[in-house]
């Protein structure tokens, strides 16, 4: 090679190459698993696993899934077996993510039905369960989404989640289910007005500044629920949303309950995700607020408003988590307890980044963390051999080789987390 | 993550390091002491709130202040919650300097607490000559490779380490439940994930006991205090050190004066780790005897507050973790004299935070304070 090369064909062997590299990882990834199903779930395997689709009430039921749990284990492995030894050879390069998130829905139906055998499990209980364990992760993540698309990085979410229950439960039991509802989306409105104020105004560093909301938020709600609720426990003791059943729809058997028999908090999560899609791809603003994110200095000079758009979008932000908040008393148990939220914002925040900054996204990669969640809780009653905890590890695993490039890259905003100052 | 700096042209910058003005002096010293008189009065209003009436109220700060210094015992109390801090709280503060930010303290002090105590309980019949250290070299060996995980990946992916070791962090809580429960950790006859006891070869010996036989404050000190000597020399002093800083001050300048920006991001990173696995070691083998879940109880999160406050100078460090230990101990005096919940202290150290951070804030807030003051240093 003595001529130099062609830069942009340069730039293109280079990405050809993070490609291959990437199917190569990839073809390993379903080989492993292949081996994983064969090995593993293949041996000690008897009799059938059932899965219960409907309760025996229902208007329309659904008679029981049976499958015959050897031939199905090893089936699975044929097919990841295929799939994996045509991405190696580079056969498919082109739909690496594709086989890659079939493969990985086949490991886990393998997984299922391996920990079912000889008994019976309900399927539809467990999808119910995904779908409500999914809804302030979700809406952890999109309040992600709505800053991070103007730049802000929010650690806060945690705090904002934790603001929304708290307050969901003190004014709930004063006022009512849907007062709660409303001043926990108040007040996580006004954290997000705070981080929006420490990171524009007074250019506090963003991650200092969620960290330190984080902290605030974790002292103030459990000095008050130690030194208030202890003596008063009628403050802490609110009306919980009962479920709300879509005529028609939700007496559809299996996804009747799970999509369509739930409290207004899903209803709501899949409301707000699809809005913000709408506002964020869709509308003059959205398009203002991405530019911002991507690049003040040019969006400033063509006469946005940087440091006002930045205000309003983490303000926004700020009440879906409050909302997202309110899910863990007013949606769930009615009571506050302290540190309730247990780090879901932080898993909101895997969320967001799974879902590649975006809206819909962010809810899939909930479903996923959620169903994560709740077969981990399943666990204990199918008393596999696996230990649940690294199920249970499994979301933040997959969240880093995200980060990591290695099979497929998020990329965030091009000024993520950088501070603009107005010249 | 540098200081905010306010802006200025780079001979502006040059002569204020040169010859520190009284702005240098502000951000360093009246800040802070204005940062916690401010977070103390927001505390007794946040009380005032929740119906504490004003004799409580300062009742409650004369218990904080005796709980923390006042007595030999409050001391003892005061140095030993600050051990952990001020160890994790450096860690931190080596990460800012190279520019990384390390949300993972609380991880790395779980993995490094759990690997010193499963060696503590392991080695029956060593001397503690042996014992002891080697303990203590587990626990910073398993933090330290704990953290250069997301190390390596910023270094070799340029995945952000504020990701990974939240990751991290949420990971290292499932695996602590997973080995508390494994067989050979489990104490015996115990169904509640809880470790065997450290054995007394490991443990951090109790150096007041002729005085007292409740005094806690432990041999961890000397720990402490050789952590903030070695990492002052060792930033200030060393290539190494000198390293570190110029890639966090200006990565690109670093790379094109031929440091390895990959090696120093895992080495720093990794001691990091090792600093905050020593401070879970401190509290597995000089405070608990043993494991159990979440027996970090945040002094991961709360030395990043140490490490804000400290200006990431091991001094610094050293007094902040200090200030950290007293209201620690301090607030647990609070609950018992006055009933005022420990959790106060929690809403007092953030609004600490939120001050240091925000020099703006406070600027704004006593003006005052600093006009007089950058008179007096432009004249």
């Amino acid at each position: 090679m003595t001529q130099i090369a062609d830069p942009v064909q340069l730039q293109a062997r280079k990405l050809d190459t993070g490609k291959v590299r990437q199917a190569r990882i990839s073809g390993w990834a379903l080989l492993g698993l292949a081996a994983l199903v064969a090995f593993v779930f293949g041996q000690d395997v008897v009799g059938d696993a059932t899965f219960r689709l409907s309760r025996p009430n229902d208007p329309l039921a659904l008679p029981n899934l049976v499958i015959p749990a050897l031939p199905f284990t090893y089936i699975v492995a044929a097919i990841l077996a295929f799939l994996g030894v045509r991405l190696f050879l580079q056969g498919g390069v082109r739909w690496t993510s594709l086989a890659l998130g079939f493969g990985l829905f086949l490991a886990v139906a393998a997984f299922l039905v391996w920990a079912t055998a000889g008994k019976s499990f309900s399927l539809t209980g467990m999808l119910q369960a995904t779908v409500v364990r999914a809804v302030p992760i979700a809406l952890g993540g999109l309040a992600g989404v709505l800053s991070e698309r103007v730049a802000v990085v929010n650690i806060a979410i945690e705090g904002m989640l934790l603001a929304g229950a708290f307050t969901g439960a003190l004014i709930g039991s004063l006022l009512g289910g849907l007062g709660g509802l409303f001043a926990a989306v108040a007040v996580g409105g006004l954290f997000g007005f705070i981080l929006a104020a420490l990171v524009v105004t007074y250019r506090v560093d963003q991650i200092i500044a969620g960290v330190v909301i984080n902290l605030f938020v974790l002292g103030v709600t459990s000095y008050v629920s130690s030194q208030v609720y202890q003596e008063h426990r009628f403050l802490n003791n609110a009306p919980v949303f009962a479920p709300v059943k879509i005529p028609v729809l939700g007496d559809l058997p299996v996804i009747g309950p799970v999509l369509f028999y739930q409290n207004i908090f899903v209803y709501g999560a899949v409301i707000m995700v699809a809005v913000a899609t709408y506002y964020l791809f869709h509308t003059r603003m959205g398009l203002r607020a991405r530019a911002v994110g991507e690049h003040p200095r040019a969006a400033d000079t063509l006469g946005i408003n940087v440091y006002r758009t930045r205000y309003v979008n983490v303000t926004v932000a700020g009440m879906v988590a409050g909302f997202g908040g309110a899910w863990f008393t007013l949606g769930s148990v009615g009571r506050f307890d302290e540190n309730m939220t247990g780090g879901r914002g932080y898993i909101g925040l895997a969320a967001m980044i799974f879902g590649r900054w975006h809206p819909v996204g962010a809810l899939m990669a909930a479903l996923v963390f959620g169903f994560a969640d709740s077969l981990q809780q399943k666990l204990a009653l199918l008393n596999t051999p696996i230990p649940s905890e690294f199920l249970a590890m499994s979301p933040y695993i997959a969240t880093i080789v995200l980060v990591a490039g290695l099979i497929g890259r998020a990329r965030p905003p091009a000024a993520d987390g950088k501070a603009y100052v107005k010249e | 993550m540098t200081d905010p700096q306010p802006p200025g042209t780079l001979s502006d910058q040059l002569l204020d390091r040169a010859a520190p003005d009284r702005t240098a002096f502000e951000d360093l010293v009246v800040v802070p002491i204005l940062a916690v008189f401010i977070a103390l009065v927001l505390g007794a209003l946040t009380m005032f709130a929740t119906n504490v009436d004003l004799p409580t109220i300062g009742r409650s700060y004369v218990a904080l202040l005796e709980g923390s210094v006042g007595s030999l015992s409050a001391i003892s109390e005061t140095l030993t919650a600050a051990m952990p801090l001020t160890l994790a709280g450096l860690g931190i503060a080596l990460g800012f300097r190279a520019g990384l930010f390390n949300i993972g303290a609380e991880g790395q002090v779980l993995i490094g607490g759990m690997a010193a105590v499963i060696v503590g309980f392991s080695f029956d019949g060593l001397p503690a000559a042996i014992h002891l250290p080697l303990a203590l070299l587990a626990g910073a060996i398993a933090g330290g490779l704990y953290a250069s995980i997301a190390g390596w990946l910023r270094a070799a992916t340029g995945a952000h380490e504020v990701i990974s070791t939240i990751m991290l962090n949420l990971i290292s809580y499932r695996l602590v439940d997973y080995l508390l429960r494994l067989d050979f950790i489990q104490r015996e006859g115990r169904a509640d994930p809880i470790s065997r006891s450290v054995l007394e070869t490991a443990e951090l010996p109790r150096l007041l006991t002729w005085i007292d036989a409740n005094l806690r404050l432990h041999a961890g000190i000397f720990l402490m205090l050789a952590a903030v000597v070695v990492i002052h020399w060792l930033l200030f002093r060393t290539k190494l050190g000198f390293e570190f800083r110029a890639s966090g001050a200006s990565p690109d300048a670093a790379r094109y004066a031929g440091m390895r920006a990959g090696l120093i991001i895992v080495l720093a990173m990794g001691m990091a780790g090792a600093l905050a696995g020593l401070a879970g070691a401190n509290q597995g083998l000089g405070v608990l005897g043993r494991a159990t879940p979440g027996f970090s109880a945040g002094i991961g999160f709360d030395a990043i507050a140490v490490a804000l406050l400290g200006r990431s100078h091991p001094y610094g460090v050293l007094l902040a973790g200090l200030l950290f230990g007293a209201l620690e101990a301090g607030g647990r005096q609070m609950q018992v004299d006055a009933g005022v919940s420990i959790d106060l202290i929690g809403i007092i150290q953030a609004l600490i935070i939120v001050f240091i951070a925000a020099p703006l804030l406070v600027r704004s807030l006593f003006p005052w304070a600093f006009r007089k003051l950058a008179k007096v240093g432009r004249e």
